[in-house]
């Protein structure tokens, strides 16, 4: 199994997933206030990050989202729209119908999720 | 300014969230999701969900409410000037399908002091309207410079 999936997120993006999940915190939907508090541009949302993992070890499973148990992440980095995502990841454990995959998130080279685990049972 | 622990172990009033079917598709959409048992009616029910199922990660949309109450409760007195979302976790049960009413109740697992920075970690536990645990979340939230 193999886990890999490359995403661009637009330059809008962060405004559909603010309105979708109703976090409109302006650090991720003003490039300006952004910059006022140090930061080089709007920043992607970290859940929406986690939720690209989340597809990646879904799809690799067969894309049942009843076979995804658990997900755990760690997030080590800002993302930024415009730039392409990319979700890798690898089998760590495997029995007893549950897989266990390793996995991480990075964008230009700097991970932007680090030691993300899941569990999945597929079904 | 060391870290409160009073907080460790309170709990807050249930915060309840009812699924519905254009939320959903809404939130499969921004985060990129194709398979139409998010969006379409017919084949959720072919493959045999009750009605259109919410992405796993849509657990944050339902349980958004409740974790707001530890986040601004006084007794836990976080920092949001210095705050940044550390890790996420999320444990699957029942699926979230539209029409579900979905109940999160939130509390403080943990708070702790390491490296110079505070560690606030709360807990939801979300469960359908027939007492079903649908997800279960575990926040990490990072405080810089707390000492």
């Amino acid at each position: 199994m193999n886990v890999d999936l490359k995403v661009t997120p637009d330059k809008y993006l962060p405004h559909r997933y603010a309105g979708a999940s109703g976090d409109f915190n302006p650090i991720h939907i003003d490039p300006e206030f952004a910059k006022q508090v140090g930061l080089p541009s709007n920043i992607l949302h970290g859940l929406w990050s986690m939720a690209q993992v989340a597809r990646a070890v879904t799809d690799a499973g067969g894309g049942d989202p009843r076979s995804l148990k658990r997900l755990s992440v760690q997030f080590r980095g800002m993302g930024f729209p415009e730039q392409e995502l990319t979700v890798s990841g690898s089998v760590k454990e495997e029995g007893d119908g549950r897989i266990v995959i390793a996995a991480e998130a990075e964008q230009g080279g700097k991970k932007i999720i680090k030691n993300a685990e899941a569990e999945l049972s597929p079904q | 300014m060391p870290v409160k622990t009073d907080a460790i172990g309170k709990s807050y009033p249930p915060f309840e969230y009812e699924l519905g079917k254009e939320k959903v598709g809404e939130y499969a959409r921004a985060v990129g999701e194709e398979n139409p048992v998010y969006f379409d009616r017919a084949a959720a029910k072919e493959a045999g969900f009750r009605d259109v199922v919410a992405p796993p990660m849509f657990a944050v949309v339902y349980s958004w409410g409740a974790v707001a109450l530890p986040a601004v409760d006084p007794d836990v007195d976080l920092n949001f000037a210095m705050l940044v979302h550390g890790g996420q976790e999320f444990a699957w049960g029942e699926p979230a399908c539209s029409g579900d009413v979905i109940s999160t109740v939130a509390s403080v697992k943990e708070i702790y002091e390491k490296g110079g920075m505070g560690f606030y970690v709360f807990e939801t536990v979300s469960t359908n309207q027939d007492g079903a645990e649908v997800a279960r979340g575990t926040w990490t939230n990072i405080v810089r410079g707390v000492s």
